[in-house]
Parts: C-alpha cells; structure tokens; sequence
C-alpha cells in the first residue's frame, strides 16, 4: 500500500448549541489520502463534508466548535495535538485550502498580488519583490492573462472564473503537500468549471500533492477523483476507487445517489429515480443507521451502528443488515 | 407552431448604466437583445446558457416583473408588453414564477397557507373558507402535508419549501409556469423528486414551462425543445434530442462538452472552452461567440447579419461562420438567400 499523507481516523466534530446541547456535524468519519491521489468527498448538504474538511486545518468557528474525538494524522503526526505555531505553519503552507465562494475566500480591500505574496513572505520567508515576482508567476501558471497588470487589481475587478484561480494560486503558492477544495466549481458555469478542474489536476500532476475535493456533483467526482468517500448524516457510509464506487455500489445510499441524476442518455421525460424523504435534523440523529432512519424503518439497525467492514480491495462499506446485501455476488 | 401560448418577438432588456455628475446614461447592457422565442401548450421550453447570458432577464421580462425595452410578448393571444400593472393582473392568473432559491422567494414572515393563498385572495378567488380547502389541495398535490399550512417556511428543508413554491405558482390554475433554476439549489436527490413533481403536474395540468437552468442534463431531461443563449442572444434552437446529439453551434457543442458526465469510464474530452463571456456593455461588434475564441473570421462577421435560420426542419441556428461548419454555414447562406428573396 502505498503511503497516505493524511489519515482521518473516526473524528467527531460537534458544535454547541446554545442550550448546552452538543451537535455531532461529524460523528466517526475515516478515510485516508494516498499520497499523490484524488480523493473526493461527496454528499448532500449539511452531511458534514466541510466540517470534515475544516477540522482537519482546525479552522471551525470559534467557539461553538469543537474537535470531541479522533484522530488527523498528517505526515505522521496528529494534528489535533498539534501546537498553534505548527498549524500556523501547516495552513497555507504544507496544506493549501480552496473554498467555495471566490468572492468571501478573497480580501476585497487588498490588491491581488499582495494576498498571493502573503503566504510566500509568511511561509517561505521571501522579500515583498520576490514575493510579487513568484506572485506574478504563480497567476501566470493558472492560466491569467497579463499577470504582470493583473497583479495591481483588487478581487472585484475580477470575474468569478478569475477569482477562483487567484484563491488557487493562493492555495498553491507555498506548493502544499495536500490541497483541500472544498466544492471548488459549484459557483461557477459548467464551461468555466471545466477549465478549473483541469488546472488543479495538472498542476497537482505537476507538483505530485495530494488533493481532497468535496463536491455534491457526481460528474465532477467521476472525472477527477482517484477514489470516492461518500458520506450522508455525519458519517461515511461508503469509500472505494472511483471505478469501482460506479461501477457496484453497496450501500443503498450510494445506489440512491447515482441513481437519481439526469444524464444525457436518461430517456427524455422519464420517471427519475428518487430517494424518499429527507435527512433527519442533526439534533434527531440516531446512533445507528442514519439511511434508515431516513426511510422511517423501525428496528435495531437504527439502535446500534454497524461495522465498518471491507468487501474487496478498498472498498470499504458501512454494512448496515438492511442498506447492505452481503454476499450477493449479483448486484444490479 | 399552430396554438402558441406564447409568442416572443424580438425582446430586448436593456438596463441603464448612469455616470457623470448628472447620473446621465452613459451606456446600456444589453441584457436580452432581440429574442424571438414561441412556447406551444403543455411545452417546456429548455433555455439555458452562462451566468449573465440574460436567460433570468429573459424569463422576469416575460412575465413583466421588468418592462422590457423593445420586443412584443403575446401571451395567450394578446399582446401584453404595454399593459398597465391593472390591466395585467387578470392575465397573471396564466401565468405564474417559480424562484431559484425558495428560502428567499417565500416570505418568512407568513405561515405556509397564507403564502399559498396569498394569490387567490390578490385576485378575489372563493372565500376564506374555500381558499383553506383549496390551500390543503394544492398541498398535497406537491405532495405536502396539510398540516404545513399552519407552519411556517423556514421550518421546511430546501426540497421543501421549492414544493411550496411551486404549490404557490399553481394556485391559480395558471397555463404557464416561468421556472428560474428551480431545481439548482436543492441536493440531487432532492432535485429528482421536484423534477418528477414537475412532470407530473405538466402531465395533469398541461401546463407549459419556461425552464431556465444552467445543468444540461437536467434540461434535456424535461425540456421538449431546448433553447441556447449567449450574450443576450438566441443562438441555437432545436428539439431536446436533436440538440445534445446533434448541436451545430460551437457554443452549444463547448456547453455539451463540458458537462461533468457520472461516469468514470468515459474518454476525457479536451476541447475547453477558454475565456469567459464577455461584458454585456460593451459586447463585440460582430459575433460574440466568434470573438470569445478567437476565430480568424471574426473580423468578416461585424455588420454581418446572425439571426437564426432554420437549417433543419425545427433547428434553428444563427447563421455565423464562425461557430458553424463550413457545409453548415453555405447551407444557412444559401436559405437567408432564399427568404430574403421570397
């Protein structure tokens, strides 16, 4: 097996409510990330992907949220245990962070070439010239025209396409070990996405980093990931290689899922396949099986969580009794 | 098209840009310019295109939330551009809106029930008491409980309040419903079960749609003709299948090409579309698109006349040498010569 550079092992991330109850946005999530490789995170809204995401850099918002449980291990070492210094020196400089909105992720009141010389002065100790220089370089690598100019502009001169490859040439400025890209394209146009997508896999190619990429958007997880974690309710209920995850899905959620997308070849005005209901509110969730809390099944699945077990070569599936058929070597 | 519901002639929305010490208007972007468009009963009309193609403007000018600039919109046999906002309201009972984003376009301040009757009363449609009969239908024909009437919209998930939404647009038994990306705020799973909804209702009502959207998978799903937008303009028009199989504008093909397909077997196409789209104040002179790529022919495009043409039966494209084949483009000459001789 070939080394990880980040190894999630059952992280709980909870918030406090104000009423002193705690919410677990995030209740025993693993997976690890091979070094090198695409690993995309996928789920509906509110099933703690970001959370994930932002637990591993501890950027949760201060100070309903917190870390109760688990283990990040990034190049070795737990993170959780990590000093303030040494995640100073992580975020932005071993791990680069992209967010979703281009727009809030970027200083309005600051020029362009400023916000991408600050990690390189801060992590890797360049003068302000150098910094501009690389900065110009680094605009010039994500595919803006004129960087040399563009570098004296401020975010809002900027369409959101550009906006996006400038907080990528933040991200990758100090040439991260790991980039987190949290729903990277979701604000922008289909033709404009694909452009992005295509700049971070090449340059993750160039520089051999390791990316997580969270998205609710299974076409882009199918075209741009080397192995799918999917999550529902806080939990993840399936992870396997991306060939594999299309091809045999096991968890009723996964086949859910990958069943109820349009695609060009769905015949014109046919019945879509949906998934019944809807996820239960965090403070609702059930210790068990959240899927079938989700289809009002009644039992003991609900009660007690199933374990986590592997069907084949990493693939990795929650085996809930009912949301799973073991064995069964015919799966539709 | 023989009983259009809709008939759209050459709309334009242009929207002023004021400067100077005088707020004078020193420009306009020209948000819609010149769009044709007809919708038949029980249709859905696909429109799709980039943020800021005017595929939004294009659906508010319709249903006259904006007066457009140009243009005459007949709806039901009766042109309704000059209408007073009086003189609208008996024909707004035709014609409904669903939002994009429920938890914006639903007042939170109302309970469900009042904001689905909210319509009925506007009009003077029953009584207190028949208009709660027809609120706890209209629920659950979205497939709602009745109890939601008394509650409010914010206690509802996204998948939710988009039914409410919906069961608001059908209150008054409309006969064309403007959809403005109703299905891309909500999860995919979520979206399948409006999107059935929708059928559904389209099936039983024969309501007409105007669907605006950005996913193409998801217009071609439900759309029986799709139109494509660019820059303010219509640049190609065909029924759903004809245009994801065979599109014959550039743009359309780009479009296609980008569309993130669930499936990690298939080839990886790399014909990207560079740039982005340009600014609506001051678009190029000749062919927008043309100018997007480059094309060597740009220059030979300005001044030149790219209205649609009908290349196939049913498939309209705008007739620019720049986005079409070169047998595509001889043959859309060749017809503008013809019409313009007959």
């Amino acid at each position: 097996m070939s080394e990880n550079v980040l190894e999630v092992k059952e992280l709980i991330t909870a918030f406090r409510m104000d009423d002193g109850e705690w919410l677990r946005a995030v209740d025993g999530v693993s997976f690890r990330v091979p070094k090198g490789k695409t690993v995309g995170i996928v789920g509906e809204s509110g099933c703690g992907k970001s959370v994930t995401a932002m637990s591993i850099v501890r950027l949760l918002p201060k100070p309903m949220g917190h870390i109760l449980g688990g283990e990040v291990i990034f190049k070795g070492q737990d993170l959780r245990a990590a000093s303030l210094e040494r995640m100073h020196e992580v975020r932005g400089g071993e791990i680069g962070v992209i967010f979703q909105e281009p727009m809030t992720a970027l200083n309005p009141v600051h020029r362009i070439g400023k916000q991408i010389s600050e990690p390189l002065i801060l992590h890797r100790g360049l003068s302000k010239g150098d910094a501009l220089k690389e900065s110009i370089d680094l605009l010039d690598k994500v595919g803006i025209p004129s960087p040399e100019r563009r570098i004296m502009d401020y975010p809002h001169q900027l369409s959101g396409g550009m906006r996006q490859r400038v907080v990528i040439a933040i991200a990758l400025a100090c040439k991260p070990d790991l980039l987190i890209a949290d729903e990277p394209t979701t604000a922008l146009d289909v033709t404009v996405q694909s452009q992005i997508l295509e700049l971070m896999e090449d340059l993750q190619n160039e520089m051999g980093m390791s990316t997580i990429l969270i998205t609710h958007d299974l076409g882009v997880i199918a075209g741009h990931c080397d192995e799918v974690v999917v999550m529902y309710a806080g939990r993840v209920v399936e992870r396997a290689p991306v060939k594999e995850l299309y091809a045999s899905p096991q968890h009723a959620y996964t086949k859910g899922l990958l069943n109820a997308i349009p695609t060009l070849s769905t015949p014109r005005k046919s019945k879509l396949n949906t998934i019944e209901g809807q996820v239960a509110a965090i403070k609702d969730f059930v210790p068990g099986c959240r899927f079938c809390q989700r289809m009002e099944r009644t039992g003991e699945t609900l009660e007690k969580r199933a374990p986590w077990i592997e069907i084949s070569k990493d693939h990795w599936v929650e085996a809930c009794p009912v949301c799973v058929e073991l064995k069964s070597e015919s799966t539709d | 098209m023989n009983d259009p519901i809709l008939d759209i002639r050459d709309l334009k929305m242009h929207f002023p840009v004021k400067g100077g010490v005088f707020s004078r208007q020193v420009a306009a972007v020209k948000a819609v310019d010149g769009v044709s468009l007809t919708i038949g009963r029980g249709e859905t009309l696909g429109l799709v295109g980039e943020s800021g193609c005017g595929k939004s403007t294009l659906g508010k000018s319709i249903v006259r939330l904006l007066n457009p600039t140009a243009g005459s919109v007949v709806f039901e046999g009766q042109p309704i551009t000059h209408l007073s906002q009086s003189q609208l309201r008996p024909i707004r009972r035709n014609m409904q809106m669903v939002f994009q984003d429920p938890a914006e376009s639903l007042n939170s301040r109302l309970s469900v029930g009042q904001i689905i009757s909210e319509p009925l009363e506007v009009q003077g449609v029953g009584t207190k008491a028949t208009r709660r009969e027809m609120v706890e239908e209209l629920l659950d024909r979205v497939g709602m409980p009745k109890s939601a009437a008394q509650r409010f919209s914010f206690e509802f998930s996204g998948g939710q309040r988009q039914r409410i939404g919906i069961a608001r647009a059908l209150a008054l038994n409309p006969d064309l419903i403007v959809l403005d990306e109703p299905v891309s705020a909500l999860d995919v799973s979520v979206q399948s079960q409006v999107l059935n909804l929708l059928l559904d209702l389209q099936e039983e009502l024969n309501l007409a749609y105007l669907f605006i959207a950005h996913d193409l998978a998801v217009v071609k799903h439900i759309s029986d003709r799709v139109a494509v937008m660019y820059l303010g303009k219509i640049v190609e028009l065909a029924d759903a299948d004809t245009i994801y199989q065979n599109p014959k504008h550039a743009y359309t093909k780009a479009l296609i090409s980008a569309i993130p397909e669930p499936d990690p077997t298939a080839p990886k196409h790399r014909a990207h579309l560079e740039g982005e789209i340009p600014s609506p104040i001051h678009p190029p002179a000749g062919s927008a698109f043309g100018h997007r790529i480059n094309h060597p022919l740009y220059e030979s495009t300005i001044g030149m006349d790219l209205s649609l043409v009908e290349i196939e039966k049913d498939h309209w494209v705008a007739a620019d040498p720049c986005c079409l084949s070169e047998a595509d483009y001889a043959q859309a000459m060749s017809l503008q010569e013809c019409e313009l001789r007959s």
